[in-house]
C-alpha cells in the first residue's frame, strides 16, 4: 500500500473546567489538574479548542473561569479565548446538561477532564458519568497527548511510581489528565480580561442525595496506633523495644559470587522489577 | 478411686539440695509429671524450690524468665517452648453466607497489599456485622497473582480469574469481569481500594455502570440506624478539605487505613468461579506497551526497584554501570552522601528519603537505625555485605554474603547475558 501523507482532520478538544479552591486561603483559583487539561490542548497543535464550565454563575465561578482564559496568550484563534458556560444552579448534577452540551453543541472528538474536583464532593465521577452516558471510552492518568491519527488517539500514560505507558484509542475519548502532566503556564491578566464567557441554558436537575449529608471542614484523621496484642510481660517488652527482628531472611554464606548473583537475580525476575 | 500413695522418703529427700540423690529424684518426680520446681507437699499444699526457677544465662548468672516461657527448665532438662501465636488464631468458615462482600484488591507486585488488607478489614466489619446471619467476604483478583495468604487476611471465597485479558492496561475487560460477578452473586457490597494503581479507576468505572453512586474517600464507616443499610460512612471530599458524613453507598472506594486489617481469625479463602466464561469483547482502549523511562529520573520516594550504595562500595563506576543495566534508581547511605560520591536527593532514611520501594538492594550498607527507618515500607530487602552480623542483614529477605564489587559485576553480567540470549532468540 503506497504511503499517503496522513490528512489531520480538524480536531476539535473539549476541555472540561471547574472552580478551584486554594488550599491554603480557600480562595477560588483555576483548578490546578483542569489548567493542566487546558495546557495539554494548547500544546496539541491545530485543535480547536472549546472550553466547557458547569454551574452556577457566580463570583467565584467568573473568577476561575478569567483564570484559564488567561492562559490562552497566542492561542487567540483556537477557541481558547471563550469559554461555555453552561448555567447550573449550586448543588445541581451537572452530568446531563454537561453531556447535552457536549453532544449536541459542541461535538468534541476528544474531551479532556482532570481526575478530581477542588470542591464539593470532589468524587471524580463526573468523566466516568460522561463516558457512561455518551457511551465514548475512557483513560485516565494522561500525561500527554502524543499524535492523533486516522481517528487513533496515540496516549501517554502515567503509571504509579514514575512509570509511562502508551495507549491507542479510537476516538472520540474522554482522557483524564494526571498530576505529573506538564504544569500549566501563568494566566496572563490581559487575555484573562479580554476573554469571552458565553452563558448557554440547560435545564438543571436537583442532586438530592446531597441534602442528607453532614459536610464539614476535614479533620485530623486518628493516627494508627500500633497494637500489640500480647499475653504475657515478656512479649509486651519485646514489642515496645523491637528492632526489626530476623523475619526469617535467606542468608546466603560461604558462596561464589556467581552464585550470589544467581539467587539475587532469581528474586528480581521474580518480583518483576528487571526490564 | 485410686488413693495417691506417698512416699515419704522421696519427699524428704526432694526437699534436701544437700542429699546425695536429690537430683535423681528430682528428675524422676518430673517424669512423674510433677515439675522440680513445683510439688504437692505433704500436707497438701503447693511447695515451690525457687533455687530450680530459671537457667544459668551466658555469663554464669542465674536468669529468671517470668513470661512462662522457660518455666520448666531446671538445669538437666530442656526447656518446651510453646509456640502460641501461630496455632491460636480461630478459623472461620462460613457454609451458606446471608450475602456477599465483594472485594477487588489492586494486588500492586502480586500481593495483597497494606492498602488491600485494610479493605479486607473493612469487609469483615461489613460481614460479620450481624452474627446470626454472617456475610462471606469475596475477593475478586484478576490476573496472576503470587499471594498464598488469603484466609489470614480475611477472605471466605476466592475467585480468581486466570486470563491473559487481563495483562496491561485492561479497564475493559477488568469491568466486564466484575460485571459477570454482579450478575451472577449480586454482592450486596464493593469495595475498592480509592488508589491509584488501579482501584480507583476500576471502582468508579463499576459505579458508571451498574449506576450507582459510589462513597468515595472512604476513612471510616460506622453502624447507625439512621439509614436503610445500617451504616454511615465518613469520607473525604473536596480536593481533601473536607469531611462528608453520609449513607454508605453499595459502591465504596476506601482510603488507606480505613480499617484494622484482619488479624485474629483465619478464614477459608474457598476457591469459586462463576458458572460461565467471560465473553470476549472487542477493547476501543489498545496498551501498545511501557514506555521505557530514566530510572535516575524518577523521584526516590516512589521508585519501585532501587540500588543503594553503602560505605562498603569501593568501585563507583561499577555500581553506576550497575544501576543503569538493572534499570534500577540510585539510593546510598547518608555517610556515602556525606563523603561525596552521591547527591543529596539520593540518600534513604531518616534524614533523607523515605521509600517506598518494592525492590530495595543495599549494597554494602551496614543498616543503622536511622538508615533501616527509611525503607520500612519496602516490601523485598536484598543485602550485599561482608559482614554476617550487621542489622541490615536481619532486615532482609535475601542476604548475600561477599564482597560487593564482585556480586554486583556477576550479576550485571548475568543480566546482561541473559539480555543477549533473549536478543539472539527474537
Ligand atoms: C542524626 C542522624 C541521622 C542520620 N540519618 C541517616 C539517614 O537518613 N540515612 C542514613 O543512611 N544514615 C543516617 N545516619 C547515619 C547512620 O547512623 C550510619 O552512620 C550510616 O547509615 C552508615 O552508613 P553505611 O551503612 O553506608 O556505612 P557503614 O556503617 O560504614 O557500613 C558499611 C557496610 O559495608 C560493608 N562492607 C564494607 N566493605 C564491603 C565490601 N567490599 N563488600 C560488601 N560489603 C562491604 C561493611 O560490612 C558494613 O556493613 C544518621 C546518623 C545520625 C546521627
Amino acid at each position: 500500500m503506497p504511503h499517503e501523507p496522513i490528512t489531520t482532520l480538524p480536531l476539535t478538544v473539549a476541555v472540561l473546567l471547574s472552580v478551584g479552591r486554594h488550599p491554603v486561603t480557600g480562595r477560588a483559583r483555576r483548578a490546578d489538574q483542569d489548567a493542566r487539561g487546558l495546557e495539554l490542548a494548547l500544546s496539541m497543535a491545530a485543535a480547536r479548542i472549546e472550553l466547557v464550565h458547569a454551574g452556577p454563575f457566580d463570583d467565584a465561578c467568573e473568577v476561575s473561569m478569567r483564570g484559564y482564559l488567561g492562559m490562552s496568550a497566542g492561542h487567540a484563534g483556537s477557541g481558547a479565548d471563550s469559554v461555555t458556560l453552561v448555567d447550573q444552579p449550586s448543588q445541581a448534577d451537572v452530568v446531563p446538561a454537561l453531556c447535552r452540551t457536549l453532544s449536541e453543541s459542541l461535538a468534541p472528538q476528544l474531551v479532556i477532564a482532570g481526575e478530581r474536583a477542588e470542591q464539593g464532593e470532589g468524587s471524580g465521577m463526573l468523566p466516568y458519568q460522561l463516558s457512561e452516558s455518551l457511551g465514548w471510552p475512557l483513560v485516565g492518568g494522561i500525561v500527554a497527548v502524543e499524535g492523533v491519527e486516522e481517528g487513533v488517539a496515540t496516549l501517554l500514560q502515567a503509571l504509579p511510581r514514575g512509570q509511562r505507558r502508551r495507549l491507542s484509542v479510537r476516538l472520540p475519548v474522554i482522557v483524564m489528565v494526571n498530576a505529573t502532566a506538564m504544569a500549566p503556564r501563568q494566566s496572563a491578566f490581559g487575555p484573562a480580561r479580554r476573554g469571552t464567557l458565553a452563558v448557554v441554558e440547560q435545564p438543571a436537575v436537583h442532586d438530592a442525595a446531597q441534602d442528607e449529608w453532614r459536610v464539614q471542614p476535614a479533620r485530623k484523621r486518628p493516627k494508627r496506633l500500633k497494637i500489640v496484642k500480647a499475653t504475657s510481660a515478656r512479649e509486651r517488652f519485646k514489642a515496645a523495644a523491637a528492632k526489626s527482628d530476623g523475619g526469617g531472611g535467606q542468608i546466603m554464606k560461604d558462596v561464589s559470587p556467581d552464585e550470589a548473583a544467581a539467587a539475587i537475580h532469581k528474586l528480581l525476575k521474580e518480583e518483576d522489577v528487571l526490564r | 478411686m485410686t488413693i495417691p500413695r506417698r512416699d515419704p522418703r522421696r519427699e524428704r529427700i526432694a526437699r534436701n539440695r544437700c542429699h546425695p540423690e536429690h537430683d535423681v529424684v528430682l528428675t524422676e518426680q518430673e517424669h512423674d509429671g510433677a515439675s522440680a520446681a513445683e510439688w504437692t507437699g505433704p500436707n497438701g499444699l503447693r511447695r515451690r524450690d525457687p533455687r530450680q526457677v530459671g537457667f544459668i544465662g551466658p555469663n554464669g548468672i542465674k536468669r529468671i524468665d517470668r513470661s512462662g516461657a522457660q518455666q520448666s527448665a531446671t538445669l538437666g532438662t530442656r526447656a518446651t517452648r510453646t509456640t502460641a501465636a501461630a496455632a491460636t488464631k480461630r478459623h472461620v468458615e462460613i457454609e451458606s453466607p446471608a450475602f456477599m462482600v465483594a472485594v477487588v484488591p489492586d494486588m500492586a507486585g502480586g500481593r495483597l497489599s497494606s492498602h488491600d488488607r485494610d479493605l479486607l478489614g473493612l469487609a469483615r466489619q461489613l460481614a460479620d456485622a450481624d452474627g446470626n446471619s454472617p456475610g462471606a467476604v469475596l475477593a475478586i483478583v484478576m490476573g496472576p497473582h503470587k499471594e498464598s495468604q488469603w484466609g489470614d487476611a480475611g477472605v471466605d471465597r476466592l475467585m480468581a480469574f486466570e486470563d491473559s485479558a487481563f495483562d496491561g492496561y485492561s479497564p475493559e475487560a477488568r469491568l466486564a469481569a466484575l460485571e459477570a460477578v454482579e450478575r451472577e452473586m449480586a454482592p450486596r457490597y464493593w469495595l475498592l481500594p480509592d488508589a491509584s494503581t488501579g482501584g480507583a479507576d476500576l471502582g468508579r468505572r463499576l459505579a458508571a455502570r451498574l449506576g450507582e453512586r459510589p462513597a468515595t474517600g472512604v476513612w471510616s464507616i460506622e453502624p447507625t440506624s439512621g439509614t436503610s443499610t445500617g451504616w454511615q460512612c465518613t469520607a473525604r471530599g473536596g480536593a481533601g478539605s473536607l469531611d462528608i458524613q453520609r449513607p454508605l453507598a453499595r459502591i465504596v472506594l476506601a482510603v488507606e487505613e480505613c480499617a484494622e486489617p484482619v488479624d485474629e481469625t483465619r478464614h477459608a479463602a474457598r476457591p469459586l468461579a462463576l458458572s460461565q466464561p467471560l465473553p470476549r469483547l472487542l477493547g476501543r482502549i489498545d496498551d501498545q506497551g511501557r514506555v521505557p523511562v530514566d530510572p535516575a529520573g524518577i523521584a526516590l520516594a516512589e521508585a519501585e526497584f532501587i540500588l543503594s550504595a553503602g560505605n562498603g562500595v569501593k568501585d563507583w563506576e561499577g555500581f553506576h554501570h550497575a544501576a543503569r543495566v538493572l534499570g534500577a534508581t540510585e539510593g546510598a547511605s547518608r555517610v556515602v552522601v556525606d563523603d561525596g560520591f552521591m547527591a543529596r536527593d539520593r540518600q534513604v532514611g531518616a534524614t533523607g528519603t523515605w521509600v517506598t520501594a518494592r525492590v530495595y538492594v543495599a549494597v554494602g550498607i551496614s543498616g543503622a537505625i536511622q538508615h533501616l527507618q527509611g525503607i520500612q515500607r519496602c516490601d523485598k530487602v536484598v543485602a550485599i555485605n561482608k559482614d554476617p552480623d550487621c542489622d541490615m542483614i536481619k532486615r532482609a529477605d535475601l542476604s548475600v554474603i561477599g564482597d560487593a564489587g564482585d556480586i554486583l559485576s556477576a550479576l550485571v553480567a548475568r543480566v546482561e547475558q541473559e539480555r543477549e540470549e533473549q536478543r539472539d532468540a527474537a
